[in-house]
């Protein structure tokens, strides 16, 4: 026979060992398809095993005492008088503490990697509004300053989203994007509150009527995506979809010539 | 003191109806007005559930068919709205609050009476006119957030009256509130102090502290939005100069402590039911009453995790992503606590005793999801979808609705002297278990991989999970059978409980069953030890 | 150990603590409390706004403030007289209390008055812009207040005719929540003017 805490070593190794196997195994997001993707699935990968060994844990917890000291036929009386103990209380709040500390700061590191803390520029010199004040968002690096490849305007209304390209003065229903290149987004609603979100890139901003927010992002894989509104903005918020088309830059430059305005002024 | 609302009592009692029919009366008697929550809040959880199976018929396939698409965002709306504000929050505060806490603090009634009354009579005639107002001319649309401009643009009249009755149960909200402090700690039998309370009524007095403090916040703010409405302001309608962020964050100052108002209290039965069940004392008396404020004053300061994708710079993202994630550690002390409760009992697995612990199962599930939703990389890609409805259900559901379950088990004997029928509520428990399980565990893969919430139309890919969602949901319907057959049966001709089925020694078990109009026969009794089990007896 | 320990009740005699500061005061207060919690989140809501909302070029909004400061003087000078009233009405001085009560109501209506001026007189309306909103939303939610205030006044006035009457110095409950209003009424007026004319 083993011994009482070779048991409950065994088992606390056992719940651990499932949970970091289920979370290394089982995928529950759609591809990667943004530089984004990857840090936010490392992060849904941590919490996910952290989230398993606290479930499974307190379940066995619940359903072993409900099987083990349940009350036998004949059995009469009261359990142990066990009014608390103040050792165990304070294990059990110092160690969730610590998890929710160290995650915390994990998050915020993940946060930064992804843009999160960067200054909210996005180079608008071509439009002339550069003044304009971005109310929030997510910008991928600080590099601002023309450095970006691509600048869209993204207009959203009920309930279509259109994307402006600036750099060659057209307006397009599908969003056409080079691969592995700094893509800026800044975002205006014409109506109601909507959002921009891309499962596969894990990013989503609201697009807010009268402040204007911005996004960055960088695409890894061509394909095409979808662009989902994630707000309630009307009865067809359902239907509010766009695709975002991630192709290689050569497709790209084709596309965007083929769109662009002629030369005005040649 | 307490003879003071005695002589009003007596007074009122004998012109009012007696028997079944005082349920339908102005009543004083805080028992008859606990009931009177009960029951209404339960038809309105019946009228609740079918527009959620509505919504459940409507997402079995990817189109929107089943009804016109405004019609489903005025039926989520009303289904939100109705959930919360007319089952959840008046059933754990305004049924069991009033029926248990003059027995807890040693009272024969609240202190005051008439503004109890009133306070419930408020929430009918708002939750009908919430109710008729689809007929009429639609309802609201906008969601139970009612963000504008969205609520500022769709059709008015649904709106306003939305606003007007869900001002009308905040006001009933917050007179409950201001009773239950005043009972709590004005009201207490003399020689009972606060520290030998049982549970429920920290957790009541916390929950009250946050009634008080921000339900008034959202009657402003839907008064300003009302403005926007029908006199054409601009305080959240942009193309005035308004903004619209401003609303959020008055929105969820109250929405944020509403969702621990829909749960503290919750907290509280539980804590009730496990000792009496377990036959051991409550684990940790003094940590759990310090956890109960501790989540109060967090509950206070976390309101922006609701709005990581909106207007928010990105310091505030992160004070408001710590301050949620730190709610874990005194709602995971109470966990623990209980578990800690369990351990060594002397377990009578029973329907209430199921229930409870199908409450802590789940609540952790939802709970955990919770502290990854309040990481702010997190939420940025499952904001506002299926994966948040899974997080909240599993907390509101799996735990608020489990628990309420629970808590009929346990204390219908009290009322009506009866016991209810121990294999119909085992039944009522697996279908729950399972049904819940199925309809909202699919859910968070759904909003993972891109499946927006408020849609009435989706990615055809999505159609098969949500298929198994509704078959859930199904298995949800269908359990709500078993318990009112239980019910209706067991008011009738079920088994005589006696006083004091469960050899409990909380106050309200210390009085005949059902009790009489002033609590006691006699003299109320001192309890000072709630929990006092496995004191006094012999081993085995 | 017995657990359940039915000791008498102490003090069961039905004692009538009226003009204690008994339950209904404290209920009271917890309601001022929640009231504040409604002007607080008006507060929130314009100080947020005035932080990130930049008016449009040319609106108006400069206040003037003699009027204002009349309304506070006007307020502060009532809370006192009602604060006379309630020792009057201590001392048994029917009378006295009830000239102190008029003066205190007389005062409120001025202030009413007075706030009706300075609202025909402004250069904006209630949909200019959104700080002429929330100006007539929080100036007025607040004359809201003190227009019941008044009228609870005139109530309690007419209660103190007789001595010994539904309200007197046996049962000063009545008298003493609404003093207590009143002041808390002239407490929130004293930040709003603080916030919106000084700030
Ligand atoms: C009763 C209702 C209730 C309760 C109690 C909670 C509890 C919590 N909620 Fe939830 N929530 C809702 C109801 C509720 N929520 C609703 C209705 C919405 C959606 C609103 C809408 O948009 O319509 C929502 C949305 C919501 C969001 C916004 C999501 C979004 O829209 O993007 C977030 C983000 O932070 C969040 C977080 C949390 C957290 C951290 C808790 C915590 O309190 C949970 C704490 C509990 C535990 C963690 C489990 C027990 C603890 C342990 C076993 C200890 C060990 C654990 C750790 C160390 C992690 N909730
Ligand atoms: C607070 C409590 C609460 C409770 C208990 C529930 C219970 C349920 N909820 Fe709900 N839900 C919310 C609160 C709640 N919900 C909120 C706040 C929202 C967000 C709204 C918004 O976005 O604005 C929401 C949204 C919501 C959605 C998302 C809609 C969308 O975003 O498009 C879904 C979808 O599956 C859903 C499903 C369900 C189901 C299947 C149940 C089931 O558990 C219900 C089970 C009960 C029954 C099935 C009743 C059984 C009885 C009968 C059917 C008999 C009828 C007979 C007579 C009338 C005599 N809910
Ligand atoms: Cu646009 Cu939803
Ligand atoms: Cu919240």
């Amino acid at each position: 026979m083993l011994s009482k805490s070779s048991y409950l070593i065994f088992i606390i190794s056992g719940v651990i060992g499932i949970s970091f196997w289920i979370g290394f195994n089982v995928n529950l997001l759609p591809t990667e398809a943004s530089i984004n993707a990857p840090i936010y699935d490392e992060l849904f990968k941590i919490l996910f095993i952290i989230g398993l060994i606290l479930f499974i844990g307190m379940s066995l917890l619940v359903v072993y005492s409900l099987f083990k000291f349940r009350k036998r036929k004949g059995q009469i009386g009261d359990g142990i008088a066990l009014e608390g103990n103040l050792k165990l209380e304070i294990i059990w709040t110092v160690i969730p503490s610590i998890i929710v500390l160290v995650v915390g700061l994990y998050s915020y590191n993940i946060y930064d990697r992804m843009g999160g803390m960067n200054e909210l520029n996005h180079d608008h010199s071509l439009m002339g509004n550069n003044s304009e004040k971005i109310w929030a968002g997510i910008s991928q690096s600080n590099n601002n300053l023309g450095l970006i490849d691509t600048n869209i305007e993204v207009s959203a209304m009920q309930f279509a989203f259109l994307f402006n390209y600036p750099k060659g003065d057209f307006i397009s229903g599908e969003l056409h994007v080079p691969v592995n290149k700094e893509i800026s987004v800044k975002m205006e609603s014409k109506d109601v509150i909507h959002a921009f979100w891309i499962p596969e890139f894990r990013i989503k901003q609201d697009i807010i009527p009268g402040q204007p927010t911005v996004l960055n992002f960088t695409p890894t894989k061509v394909g095409k995506y979808p662009i989902i509104c994630a707000e309630l903005c009307g009865p067809y918020h359902g239907g509010m979809r766009a695709s975002i088309i991630v192709e290689e830059q050569s497709d790209y430059e084709d596309w965007f010539n083929q769109n662009k305005k002629d030369e005005l002024i040649a | 003191m307490t003879i003071l609302i005695d002589k009003k009592n007596q007074v009122t009692e004998k012109i009012q109806p007696k028997g079944f029919l005082r349920y339908f009366s102005f009543s004083l008697d805080h028992k008859v007005i606990g009931i009177q929550y009960l029951v209404c809040g339960f038809l309105f959880y019946l009228v609740g559930g079918t527009l959620a199976s509505a919504i459940r018929i409507e997402l079995t396939s990817p189109m929107s068919d089943f009804m016109p698409r405004d019609v489903y965002n005025q039926v989520l709306t009303l289904h939100g709205t109705i959930m919360i504000f007319l089952w959840i929050v008046p059933v754990v505060n305004g049924a069991f609050g009033n029926y248990l806490i003059p027995f807890y603090v040693g009272a024969r009634d609240m202190a005051f009476p008439r503004l109890n009354a009133v306070a419930f009579w408020l929430i009918p005639p708002s939750g009908l006119m919430l109710i008729t107002s689809y007929f009429i001319d639609g309802a609201a649309q906008a969601g139970w957030t009612a963000y504008p401009p969205l609520s500022i643009t769709t059709p008015q009249s649904g709106q306003i009256v939305w606003i007007l009755s869900v001002l009308l149960l905040g006001g009933s909200s917050i007179f409950g509130g201001i009773n239950f402090i005043a009972t709590i700690l004005k009201l207490r039998r003399p020689g009972l102090k606060l520290m030998q309370l049982p549970m429920y009524c920290w957790a009541m007095l916390g929950t009250s502290i946050l009634v008080v403090l921000s339900t008034p916040v959202l009657a402003g703010t839907l008064i300003l939005l009302s403005f926007d409405i029908v006199a054409n302001t601009g305080f959240f309608n942009p193309v005035l100069g308004g903004n619209v962020v401003v609303y959020q964050h008055l929105f969820w100052f109250y929405s944020h402590p509403a969702v621990y108002i829909m749960v503290l209290p919750a907290f509280g039965l539980v804590s009730e039911i496990l000792p009496i069940h377990c036959r051991k004392p409550l684990f940790g008396y003094k940590t759990m009453v310090f956890s109960i404020m501790g989540i109060v004053v967090l509950g206070l300061v976390v309101w922006a995790h609701h709005m990581f994708t909106s207007g928010t710079p990105p310091w505030m993202r992160l004070f408001f992503t710590i301050a949620t994630a730190f709610i874990a550690v005194p709602t995971g002390i109470k966990f623990f606590n209980w578990v800690a409760t369990m351990w060594g009992g002397k377990i009578s697995i029973n329907s209430a005793m199921l229930f409870s612990c199908g409450f802590i199962i789940n609540f952790v599930f939802g709970g955990i999801t919770g502290v990854a939703l309040a990481q702010v990389p997190f939420d940025i890609h499952v904001h506002d979808t299926y994966f948040v409805v899974a997080h909240f259900h599993y907390i509101v559901y799996g735990g608020s609705v489990f628990v309420i379950f629970s808590s009929i088990y346990h204390w219908f004997p009290k009322v009506t002297g009866k016991l209810l029928d121990e294999k119909l509520g085992i039944l009522h428990f697996a279908l729950t278990f399972i049904g819940f399980n199925l309809c909202f565990a699919p859910q968070h893969w759904l909003g993972l991989n891109g499946m927006p919430r408020r849609v009435a139309e989706y990615d055809p890919q999505f159609q098969f999970v949500n298929q198994i969602s509704s078959l859930g949901a199904l298995f949800m319907a269908i359990s709500t059978i078993p318990f009112l057959i239980n019910i209706f049966l067991s008011v009738k001709n079920g088994k005589k409980a006696g006083d004091n089925p469960w050899g409990a020694l909380t106050p309200e078990w210390l009085t005949s069953s059902p009790p009489p109009v002033e609590n006691w026969k006699g003299e109320a009794p001192l309890v000072t030890e709630p929990y006092g089990y496995g004191i006094d007896t012999t081993d085995n | 150990m017995t657990t359940i320990n039915p000791k008498k009740l102490e003090n069961s005699s039905n004692e009538d603590n009226g003009h204690h500061e008994d339950f209904r005061l404290f209920g009271l207060i917890t309601f001022l409390i929640a009231d504040g919690m409604t002007f607080a989140g008006f507060f929130a809501a314009y100080l947020t706004y005035k932080a990130v909302n930049p008016l449009p070029d040319g609106a108006i909004y400069e206040l003037e403030l003699p009027i204002p400061t009349i309304n506070t003087i006007l307020l502060l000078v009532s809370s006192a007289t009602f604060h006379k009233a309630g020792k009057a009405l201590f001392k048994k001085n029917n009378v006295e209390s009830q000239k102190w009560l008029l003066i205190t109501a007389v005062l409120g209506i001025s202030f009413l008055i007075c706030q009706l001026f300075e609202y025909f007189h402004l250069p904006f309306g209630l949909t200019d812009n959104l700080f002429a909103s929330t100006f007539y939303a929080l100036t007025g939610f607040h004359g809201l207040h003190v227009t019941l205030g008044t009228l609870m006044i005139l109530i309690i006035l007419w209660q103190t005719r007789i001595e010994g009457g539904r309200i007197s110095y046996k049962n000063m409950f009545p008298f003493e929540a609404v003093e207590l209003y009143w002041h808390f009424v002239d407490g929130i007026w004293v930040i709003l003017f603080i916030i919106l004319y000084l700030l």
